[in-house]
């Protein structure tokens, strides 16, 4: 689904990602980890097109086409999703008109028909049970006025609504208190099929508690410094990540999870 | 054709010229003008003095240049053709007899008029240069003693009304663009809602400029008797020109005892090119006077054409209880320039009024909010609460906020919040993320901006509106 091969990228001229090799294959789960600064969520972010990133060198493959050449919105309607760190408020523009919009650009891409208010909100209240979501949030402006975990529990909402094939999780684990955290992580795995992909980007292995990945790469300096199974989290948990800076760098081309 | 080219052309749809034949007086303005208006549209004699008393009075007058935050080139105002009316036969009878070309100039702009056609609920008054072409739904009108008609029509047959009225909210000698309306003014509507009358339909005004050469001065006069309620609606468009026009309508509003008046304008004059080539210089006052105990008028506009806006609808609070309000949406663009607000004048007791401004500026625009809430000795227990935000696109335009707040009593209570952001990349970019193009993510936080003011517009109007705003912002970011 996700190929990465040599994925060089920063931001202002300086250097973030400096070599990243990455496969991810339908039906897997992919945890990214490492310490401030390492770039996973300049990873995130050049995934999903954040216009501030450059790519200087490499290719990303999604299905076999060329993401890099597509805007942010051609890769969200391929069916690419991130969950925002730090999720956006827009004054003045309820969730669920933000929701329907999104949602039918996305049929309008796969060439179906799109839903009407009526419709859509049947819909929206449906996918709402799998973030626990009462319909009070539908007619909140979009993330105005949300706790930090609301507006976490906003985000997979809308991953929720827009079914992506490949959904990056950017940090969604940071400032989210146990139970709120059990809800997002929760949501995630009710989404989470044979057909789809998931990429975790976090610093805390206590995430993956919840949603257990098949893989995890850990990195360093922009590039994969280590890459192991979930056990290879909880090591990282013992140990911190001092210790992986002074080790050699693993990573040479073609070193994916696969 | 690129896509470009195509939204380029999208943009002011309304810019087509109307070939028909028109009557046309030479430029210029003196008493003869005056004169020859009068003669033209067969006006009694009171109606030749209130002209000339408002020309004399301008003649002493100096343009208000200094204090707008505005230029504009010197206007030669011997050079504007005051009057012009498509040639017709003297007296209509039915819309039937309306010209086919202006029936059809009329649809094209999305206001049909012939009875077949006509839009539902919305009784329209159609002015084409100076003149009143065409108001629909009058006879329904009529049954429940609601006047809508031409201010032509209104001084032949109600000139009672219209010697009361007209200049009593704004006076001949109000100011230099309300003194020179007052002088040569053509046509424009006039609206009467008889004691104890919700009006039963929308009233509405369609303004529609098409001669290159001529100003375009009209009036509108609204009187809402002891516990009548109305809402009024005001459209306008031009077709695209490369030299300037001018604009200077004036509107009068008068409430009385428990009366209510909404009235709402979505203006669209063309707006000039990218450099500000052309484009309608729109110099308007507009007024309303709560007179009456409980009263209320409501302003509710949505400014996005005009290559300069100079318009402060006002209520004056006279009546104990009166409420005024002004909800105001102003977006600029390319090299528009605004400056508008309102004024609050609080004369009675516990009289109170909101305004809630959102200022749009893109490209290298200049958006002004110019606000004045005086509170007079008597107005005891008066309360005003002002909100002004403003919205940057870019970084080459400016926004301004001008507010006045002048208090002479000790016991009223004046709130003003005021607050300036920027489209963000990181907004933009989450919309995307999720699906949305950019230039729909634009429309959409823009429209969230404006929401409050939107919700006050009558439905098609906002739905109008919103779509409006998007079009005018088409490839402004990124």
């Amino acid at each position: 689904m996700l190929e990465i091969k040599n994925l060089h990228a920063g931001i202002d001229g300086n250097e973030i990602l400096k070599g990243i090799n990455l496969t991810v294959n339908k039906g897997e789960i992919h945890a990214i980890m490492g310490p401030n600064g390492s770039g996973k969520s300049t990873l995130a972010k050049v995934l999903s097109g954040h216009p501030a990133y450059q790519v200087t060198k490499g290719e990303v493959l999604y299905e076999g086409k060329n993401l890099l050449e597509l805007a942010p919105d051609e890769r969200a309607r391929e069916g690419i999703f991130m969950a925002f760190q730090y999720p956006i408020e827009v004054p003045g523009v309820s969730n669920a008109q933000f929701l329907r919009l999104a949602y039918n650009e996305k049929r309008k891409h796969l060439g179906e028909e799109e839903l009407d208010p009526l419709e859509f909100k049947d819909l929206l209240k449906e996918r709402a049970k799998v973030v626990e979501m009462d319909a009070s949030f539908m007619t909140r402006s979009v993330n105005e006025g949300f706790s930090g975990g609301e507006k976490k529990r906003n985000e997979i909402l809308q991953m929720a609504v827009l079914e992506p094939k490949l959904a990056v999780l950017d940090e969604t684990d940071s400032g989210l208190d146990i139970d709120a955290l059990r809800i997002v992580a929760g949501g995630v795995n009710q989404l989470h099929n044979a057909n789809n992909a998931v990429i975790l980007v976090t610093h805390y292995q206590r995430l993956l508690d919840y949603i257990v990945p098949q893989f995890v790469h850990v990195l360093a300096n922009g590039r994969i410094a280590k890459e192991g199974g979930k056990e290879l989290a909880l090591e990282l948990e013992q140990k911190g990540y001092d210790w992986l800076k002074a080790a050699p760098e693993n990573n040479g081309a073609g070193a994916g999870a696969n | 054709m690129s896509t470009a080219e195509l939204l380029s052309q999208q943009e002011y749809k309304y810019g087509f010229v109307t070939d028909i034949e028109s009557d046309v007086i030479p430029r210029g303005l003196s008493e003869d003008t005056i004169r020859l208006i009068v003669a033209k549209k067969n006006e009694p004699d009171w109606m030749l003095e209130f002209r000339l008393k408002a020309y004399r009075h301008w003649l002493t007058m100096t343009e208000p240049k200094h204090w707008p935050n505005i230029s504009y080139p010197e206007i030669n105002y011997q050079d504007v053709i005051y009057y012009s009316a498509p040639k017709r036969k003297a007296a209509l009878a039915s819309l039937d007899e309306v010209d086919p070309e202006l029936l059809r100039t009329f649809e094209k702009l999305g206001i049909p008029l012939t009875e077949q056609k006509q839009l539902a609920n919305v009784a329209v008054d159609a002015v084409f240069d100076s003149v009143s072409v065409a108001t629909t739904y009058k006879e329904k009108l009529k049954k429940h003693g609601v006047i809508f008609c031409s201010f032509t029509e209104a001084i032949r047959d109600y000139p009672d009304l219209i010697k009361k009225y007209l200049g009593s909210v704004v006076p001949t000698n109000d100011n230099f663009f309300a003194a020179l309306n007052s002088a040569v003014f053509s046509d424009g509507s006039f609206c009467f809602i008889p004691k104890g009358v919700r009006c039963p339909m929308e009233l509405s005004t369609y303004f529609r400029i098409n001669n290159s050469e001529s100003g375009q001065f009209e009036r509108t006069l609204i009187v809402a008797e002891e516990g009548s309620h109305v809402s009024y609606l005001e459209g306008c468009t031009a077709p695209k020109f490369d030299k300037n026009q001018l604009h200077a309508a004036v509107v009068e509003l008068v409430a009385l005892d428990d009366a209510q008046i909404k009235y709402s304008t979505v203006q669209n004059w063309y707006a000039g090119d990218e450099e500000g080539v052309g484009g309608i210089y729109n110099f308007v006052t507009k007024r309303g006077k709560c007179a009456g105990h409980n009263s209320k008028i409501s302003w509710t506009q949505v400014e996005t054409g005009s290559a300069i806006t100079w318009k402060y609808p006002s209520c004056i609070l006279q009546g104990d209880n009166s409420i005024g309000e002004f909800y105001s949406v102003a977006l600029t663009n390319h090299a528009q320039q605004a400056d508008t607000g309102t004024k609050m004048i609080h004369l009675g007791k516990n009289t109170r009024s909101t305004i809630i401004s959102k200022g749009i500026a893109a490209g290298k625009s200049n958006n002004s909010y110019r606000g004045l809430v005086k509170v007079m000795p008597k107005a005891e227990g008066a309360r005003n609460y002002t909100q002004c935000d403003s919205m940057l696109i870019g970084s080459n335009c400016g926004a301004n906020t001008f507010p006045y707040i002048e208090v002479m009593n000790n016991s009223s209570s004046v709130e003003h919040e005021a607050s300036t952001s920027k489209i963000s990349e990181e907004q933009l970019f989450y919309l995307q993320q999720r699906g949305i193009s950019q230039e729909d993510a634009v429309s959409l936080i823009i429209n969230g901006f404006c929401k409050d003011v939107f919700l006050q517009l009558p439905m098609e109007f906002a739905v109008e509106a919103q779509r409006l705003l998007g079009l005018k912002l088409e490839g402004s970011v990124g």
